[in-house]
């Protein structure tokens, strides 16, 4: 039930252009490993930033998945991470269920409406989160729409997520110039606020979305919705190759990868590569089976091998 | 509200206040810099603007009159003036932004048009400008709101526009607009969405408001000539807010004018019940905006109940929300049943059938006149025509016809 009347206050959301200048001292690169200055240092190196500095060490590239917290209810999210880390999953996004993902496809909009419908909450998230960091030390985003963190209040939900375990968030409906303080806040309780780029974005916003990202920067590789798709676009080399113009922070490419060929093919242009819908539609199909775990895990960890079998 | 000349609002950002914004995926930032760019062009452009105003009056109609209401005068001791935006073509104000942002598509070179549409009204407006104007019409409608609204599904395939059923989420106006939004980050290189109401990321809320202050604009001149004065208050249903805004917005410096919107009380008090966002919403950001929104302690927006379809959502136009706490207008509710009495006292007082999204502004009639003195100057925007509704009054109220 809504708290009533009146308007929620929203803690440190707040708009002003004054935050511009916050963007220009904020540090550079993608890839620092200090929070940025001014903020309280939270004594923890951030596990995103550190999976990227060994995969590089290593001369590998990066596998990232995706499924919805709660879907198909949370004991079941808590294994399937777990199931995941130990294939070789290299990071892990949780996405908080939202009632209207105006990004999402299909697949992820159903995954959402399963989550939600099995009672699942910001909180009961947050519980789930600790409950995998209890198992495994892997790298967890959270991906989000913003309405859930505004309710729940942006401070608050920072400090939480940050204690919980997770390490950075990417907030879909966000372009960084609308909540720079909304954003200062993430970054000031440690967690890398991961920027999207698209097709569509033009050069100069190329470069302040590099400059913005923490973490890594996500690029959508096509334009639309999440959701599988049969080919790779043709432009993706020349954006990725753009993007890493501005600097040498990590870049994964993401939407409608589907099978280890298409992911091995995108790892090679970028530093990592995004799975969602396909293993979403794996716990579509297979969420109350028995061996959910090991089948969405085991398709997980094929798709990790492809990646890594990519030379830098 | 702020002393002295007003400023210019929405802000460079696309704020009103707090609210508003552009709370888009990233795919979208582009096509949004390209149409605030070629409205601000647009509007300084004499070509496009005289094009704008002959097709207002040589396709859509307008003026519109201004009606004094005798009866309705009469009976509330009132002077009770209706802004007849029944009497456009295809029967409500929607056609004033439809044709508006169907001349930028043009200028945007756009060739394909998405709508969402709830009362079928927008959808309508939007069809029928596509047709004039040679666009392709792709329009996304709420399965549920198809079934209240089914002629204007027919009206719309008719005018040669394709309607695509949306079945997710609660099968409503919001499911559409998510869906319209889908499309538009898929096709952004060769569509321009044309939203329908004042509401979305900017420029959206700002644009519509600008094509729908035609409204305003000549109700003020037919008031002044009438009466001589300004009115004592401008009243409005509120869904998403187009309408009520197009009327206030010309008279924002006429700080005695009052202004109150007439939100969808529902059936209830309940969360799921009614639309009434400022009685039971609170800070939020969707579907593009930072605004009043419906939602549940979770941030998860909750289902609205409305008798009518173009209320029925769960947020309101930014501009509104900043209007609300500035205290420059005030949103009443009006329940369902209020709605329908007032449907009925239009229709037998005054001869005019009114849209059910209209009804809600005369159904608050008495609420609204007893916080004037006698004699005071009441201008209703009577945003729509029944026609649409009929059907649907009947089921309401168990008639068979």
């Amino acid at each position: 039930m809504s708290s009533g009347s009146g308007v929620r206050s929203p803690g440190s959301f707040k708009h002003g252009r004054s935050a511009g200048s916050e963007h220009k001292t904020a540090s550079a690169t993608l890839s620092e490993k200090t929070p940025d200055s001014g903020h309280r240092t939270p004594d923890r190196t951030n596990r995103i930033t550190r999976r990227f500095a060994d995969l590089r060490a290593d001369g590998k590239k990066a596998f990232v998945a995706y499924i919805c917290a709660g879907d198909p209810h949370l004991d079941a999210t808590v294994d399937l991470v777990v199931g995941m880390a130990e294939q070789g999953v290299d990071i892990i996004e949780l996405g908080i269920p939202y009632s209207d993902p105006m990004a999402d496809g299909p697949a992820n909009q159903a995954a959402c409406e399963r989550a939600l419908a099995s009672g699942t909450t910001v909180r009961g998230v947050l519980d789930a989160v600790r409950r995998i960091r209890a198992r495994t030390q892997v790298p967890l985003l959270f991906f989000t729409y913003l309405s859930p963190v505004l309710a729940y209040g942006a401070e608050k939900f920072a400090t939480d997520a940050f204690a919980a375990g997770i390490d950075g968030l990417l907030s879909l409906d966000l372009p960084p110039e609308e909540g720079p303080e909304f954003l200062a806040t993430m970054r000031a309780a440690g967690l890398a606020t991961v920027c999207l780029s698209a097709p569509t974005t033009p050069l100069v916003r190329k470069k302040m979305l590099m400059r913005e990202s923490r973490g890594f920067l996500y690029y959508v590789c096509r334009l639309g919705v999440t959701g599988e798709r049969a080919e790779l676009p043709a432009d993706l080399a020349k954006q990725v190759k753009a993007l890493k113009s501005v600097s040498d922070a990590p870049v994964c490419i993401g939407f409608g990868i589907s099978s280890p060929e298409q992911a091995a093919l995108a790892a090679s242009h970028g530093d990592g590569v995004i799975v969602g819908s396909h293993l979403v539609r794996l716990i579509e199909k297979h969420g109350k089976d028995a061996d959910l775990v090991a089948r969405v895990a085991g398709r997980a960890g094929e798709l990790a091998r492809a990646v890594h079998a990519v030379g830098v | 509200m702020a002393q002295g000349r007003p400023k210019q609002l929405p802000d460079a950002s696309g704020r009103f206040g707090r609210y508003g914004g552009r709370y888009v995926p990233e795919t979208l930032i582009p096509a949004l810099d390209e149409i605030t760019a070629a409205y601000a062009a647009a509007k300084k452009d004499k070509a496009f603007q005289k094009q704008f105003r002959d097709l207002l009056k040589d396709f859509v109609g307008r003026p519109t009159p201004l009606t004094f209401a005798a009866r309705l005068s009469d009976k509330y001791k009132r002077r009770i003036w209706l802004k007849r935006e029944d009497l456009n073509h295809t029967g409500a104000h929607k056609i004033n932004n439809a044709i508006g942002q169907g001349l930028l598509a043009l200028k945007l070179k756009k060739q394909r048009i998405i709508a969402e549409t709830g009362a079928g009204q927008h959808g309508v407006a939007t069809a029928t400008a596509c047709a004039l104007l040679g666009l392709k019409c792709h329009v996304y409608m709420g399965t549920e709101d198809m079934r209240r609204q089914a002629p204007n599904v027919f009206r719309m395939r008719l005018l040669g526009a394709e309607v695509i059923g949306v079945n997710s989420g609660t099968h409503t106006l919001k499911d559409a607009v998510n869906e319209a939004l889908r499309d538009w980050v898929t096709n952004v290189e060769s569509t321009h969405y044309i939203l329908g109401s004042a509401l979305g990321p900017h420029p959206f809320p700002m644009m519509v408001r600008d094509f729908q202050s035609v409204i305003g604009r000549e109700a003020r001149a037919q008031i002044l000539k009438a009466e001589g004065r300004l009115p004592d208050v401008l009243l409005a249903c509120v869904g998403g807010g187009s309408n009520s805004i197009g009327l206030f917005h010309p008279f924002m410096k006429d700080k005695s004018v009052r202004f109150i919107g007439a939100e969808a009380g529902g059936r209830g008090n309940a969360l799921g019940e009614h639309a009434a966002r400022f009685s039971g919403g609170s800070f939020g950001v969707f579907q593009g905006m930072a605004s009043y929104v419906l939602q549940n302690e979770d941030g998860q927006v909750m289902g609205t109940h409305s008798v009518s379809a173009g209320l029925d959502y769960a947020s309101i136009g930014p501009e509104h929300a900043w209007m609300r706490d500035t205290k420059r207008a005030e949103y009443l509710r009006c329940s369902d049943e209020r709605a329908l009495a007032g449907l009925h006292l239009l229709a037998e007082s005054e001869g005019i059938i009114p849209a059910l999204e209209s009804s809600h502004a005369i159904g608050i009639l008495d609420e609204v006149a007893a916080k004037t003195r006698k004699g005071a100057i009441i201008i209703v925007n009577i945003s729509g025509r029944g026609d649409k509704d009929v059907a649907e009054v009947a089921r309401f109220e168990g008639v068979k016809l």
